[in-house]
């Protein structure tokens, strides 16, 4: 904590409530293993999701070797490429996004950001992630069943899902939905813990308006993940009791391969209801935490307070609130009443207005800013951009005169690819990039961080601004081959070819940067407690990497908000929270002054 | 749909009213220290508890988990193969035993506040008791149900009944074993102030699933 003299303007009433009591383990299991520490938390959430990651990353090279010649490799066929779209799908939006942003990035950085010691209740955090593991495990296992994991689209949309004829509908889909089941238990314990520790945790001083935008990110996606994911649990439920004891829920009467099934009178559109009603607010809960952190790395390397942060995180609050009452627009083609299909589009596009608020906000942070061009903030002007353009197609898609002949196409693909894909796994990285060193005590090897970036920025749009034009021309998502298909010309397949390179290409450049973290763990460059000089509490603790109980022997006091860059008048470009105004620019104006006076 | 629309809807105008209110008069470019807030302001929203704030944050899950079975029983009940069940009479009697039950935790909990050790004892048993004869009642109504030939497979007004009894029973599971953790403290003479805060939880817990238990019991009435 910084040493500074407090004078008569800096007084501080004695604390009314004591400090948590923080549990310390007695054995190695309950240090390193079993462990309570959010912090430790937050790296074994981080390195399950990342492993896992990585599995559907090869995944998707995988898809995109068989679009790219297709024919030439015998090990791919056509119910296996459907698998590989469904499991890419499931664990890149749940198994990596969700887990990552909340599990690992809140985890770590709830508490330090807040001021608080650890989480509010650390066994349950550490129940969190063991029972994320285990449902991690469970879906790793699906892909060596009989039958293989299942392959009915990261969607799940019966009657197909548990049909035979759909691959893996035995085995694979039932312990997909196991594992989502267990997923969303495991989730809602760490969920309780990141909304309680924000709620009462924060230390003294820090009002709800003066956290960092982080926190009010993974607050906010918390809020919405609580709410939103028993609708998939509902959905899991239902969709194992068709599948096992063979119920009708969703299963309408059904004549396979010949012969008429058991089920009668199901609703497949229910489930898609189900689904969807979790499944959209789920777009947010990734880009949520993003938006927080991507606000916090801009501001911080323009050295500019971020520009309206009251609407930022009124926005935030916004988006939220909205993201419930748009999810039909996933369903345009179900055959929906024409008037929810325009109540639906009227909503959708309403959320283009808090969501362009932050976007014009972010660009004007960064306007007549001290810009510092390192890896973090690199990343963090990759996803403006990449989110705009995302965006702008989700307009298009938005209206259902448009969805309607665009849908299921690769337009869709290169839609959510480029807005909840390409462009929280920017913030990903930037956040990696910003928050390794506290992390580790060391740097991230600079050249390294800059060649991939621009590798994996300019590789990622040689992807999928191609795809959108695929999309145009009528080529269908989810397909194995488009062969001899009349209406598509012959120059799709050689565009095909081209993003395949480019998706090969994007993807060996991950291992540069999984060479750099790992490298730079042990030969880094110190990195010093503050080494991008930030405000937030996280880079004013007594040790770096932070021990457990964050903070040492004294909580930090805060008496300013997250962003005090380039203060006039100030010694320094920024001043941290904990710094008393005495000791700042910013003296006690006159009001303040009779305040105290008051007071004392 | 519209249920759980209208639920979400409240809900999270709730919190953003809430948060709105806690934000839209402040300044938070402005350092302040000798001001008042900072001595005031102790890191606490709310003055509750953080366990009872967890619950509370619980409940809320719980209530958007069944408030979505609802709408999913009122979407499938439109679709033409629904033939409603008659629901057994034993269910009157096992909604007795569940509203006696959450009096005596309630009686529990005004005791703590009078420290009358014996009558909160007495309490959580019989609240206890009275939940697992609910419970057990629960258990014997399935059994007739299935008896008389209402299984699950046949038609999804039976397959509902089971699902959303059962998860009901399920919560109320995950009650007794806090339930029972508390009151094995409680008789092996834990002092009483140390069990406050769980036998309030307990109380609130058993309420919220009296609440929902007579909203799934006159949906399964009326349908």
């Amino acid at each position: 904590m910084s040493n500074v003299a407090h004078d008569a303007h800096d007084y501080v009433p004695p604390v009314e409530i004591p400090e948590m009591e923080l549990y310390h383990p007695k054995t190695w299991l309950g240090k390193y293993i079993f462990c309570q520490d959010a912090k430790v938390i937050a790296i074994q959430y981080s390195i399950v999701a990342i492993g896992i990651g990585l599995v559907a990353l090869v995944m998707s090279l995988l898809m995109r070797v068989q679009l790219g010649w297709p024919g030439t490799f015998d090990f791919i066929d056509p119910a296996g490429y459907i698998q590989l779209v469904t499991m890419h799908g499931m664990i890149m939006v749940v198994y990596l996004l969700t887990a990552l942003f909340l599990g690992g990035f809140g985890n770590y950085l709830i508490p330090l950001m807040v001021g608080a010691r650890d989480m509010v209740f650390p066994f349950v955090n550490m129940l969190s992630f063991w029972i994320y593991f285990i449902a991690v495990l469970v879906l790793v296992a699906s892909l060596f069943v009989p039958g293989g994991a299942s392959g009915a689209g990261w969607t799940l949309y019966p009657p197909q899902a548990i049909l035979p004829g759909t691959p893996g509908s035995g085995t694979g889909i039932i312990l997909m939905l196991v594992s989502l089941s267990l997923f969303i238990v495991g989730f809602t314990m760490g969920g309780l813990n990141y909304v309680v520790t924000v709620l009462q945790a924060r230390t003294r001083g820090m009002t709800l308006m003066r956290m960092p935008l982080t926190v009010w990110g993974i607050f906010m996606a918390t809020v919405l993940a609580l709410l939103a994911f028993p609708a998939l649990l509902v959905a899991c439920i239902m969709m194992l009791l068709d599948a096992t004891i063979g119920t009708s829920f969703f299963m309408p009467a059904v004549v396979s391969m010949g012969q008429q099934l058991d089920y009668e009178g199901g609703s497949p559109i229910l489930f898609q209801h189900l689904f969807w009603f979790f499944g959209h607010p789920e777009v947010y809960i990734v880009a949520l935490p993003a938006f927080g952190i991507v606000s916090d790395l801009l501001s911080v390397h323009a050295r500019k307070n971020i520009f309206g942060y009251r609407m930022m995180v009124w926005a935030i609050v916004i988006i939220a609130a909205l993201s419930f009452v748009v999810w039909a627009h996933h369903m345009y083609v179900s055959g929906m009443n024409p008037y929810f299909g325009f109540f639906f589009a009227t909503t959708t596009l309403i959320i283009a207005v808090p969501t362009a608020i932050k976007v014009y906000n972010w660009v004007l942070t960064l306007w007549r800013g001290n810009i510092r061009l390192n890896v973090p903030m690199l990343f963090a002007i990759g996803f403006i951009f990449t989110f705009v353009n995302g965006g702008l197609t989700g307009l298009f898609l938005g209206n259902v005169t448009i969805d309607l002949p665009l849908s299921d196409t690769m337009f869709v693909v290169a839609h959510f690819h480029m807005v909840m894909a390409v462009s929280p796994i920017l913030v990903v990285f930037g956040a990696i990039y910003h928050w390794y060193p506290k992390i580790t005590g060391r740097m991230l090897d600079d050249t390294l961080g800059k060649f991939h970036f621009w590798t994996t920025f300019l590789g990622t749009y040689a992807i999928y601004y191609p795809m959108h034009y695929l999309g145009f021309l009528g080529v269908p998502r989810r397909y194995y081959s488009i062969e001899g298909t009349s209406f598509i010309p012959e120059s799709a397949a050689d565009l095909n070819v081209a993003i395949s390179i480019a998706a090969i290409f994007v993807g060996a450049v991950q291992l540069v940067f999984l060479y750099n973290l790992f490298v730079s763990y042990f030969r880094g460059k110190e990195a010093g407690p503050n080494p991008w000089e930030a405000t937030t509490l996280e880079w004013q603790t007594a040790d770096t990497p932070p021990k457990h109980g964050n903070f040492g022997e004294k909580l930090p006091l805060v008496y300013r908000w997250a962003y005090d860059y380039s203060v006039p008048g100030a010694e320094q470009d920024f001043i941290p929270q904990n710094v008393p105004p005495s000791v700042g620019a910013q003296t006690v104006d006159d009001e303040d002054e009779e305040d105290y006076e008051q007071h004392s | 749909m519209t249920i759980s629309l209208i639920f979400m809807s409240a809900l999270m105008l709730v919190v953003a009213w809430w948060i709105i209110k806690q934000t839209v008069n402040t300044q938070p470019w402005e350092a302040k220290a000798g001001h008042p807030e900072i001595g005031r302001f102790s890191g606490r929203s709310l003055p509750q508890p953080n366990s009872k704030l967890g619950l509370f944050v619980f409940l809320a899950v719980v209530t958007s988990l069944f408030s979505l079975f609802i709408s999913a029983y009122m979407m499938r009940m439109e679709l033409g193969d629904w033939r409603p069940l008659s629901d057994p009479g034993l269910l009157w009697w096992n909604s007795a035993a569940l509203v006696l039950s959450s009096i005596a935790l309630q009686w529990a909990l005004i005791a703590t506040k009078k420290n009358q050790i014996e009558t909160v004892r007495n309490g959580m048993v019989l609240g206890g008791f009275f939940a697992i004869a609910f419970m057990a009642g629960q258990l014997i109504a399935w059994q007739q149900l299935i008896a008389s030939g209402y299984i699950a497979q046949s038609n999804p007004a039976n397959a509902f009944f089971y699902l959303i009894t059962g998860l009901h029973a399920l919560h109320l599971l995950g009650g007794l074993v806090v339930w029972s953790m508390t009151t094995i403290k409680l008789l092996a003479g834990v002092e009483l102030e140390r069990l406050r805060l769980s036998v309030e939880l307990c109380a609130f817990y058993w309420h919220f699933l009296l609440v929902i238990w007579v909203i799934l019991f006159s949906l399964l009435l009326s349908t």
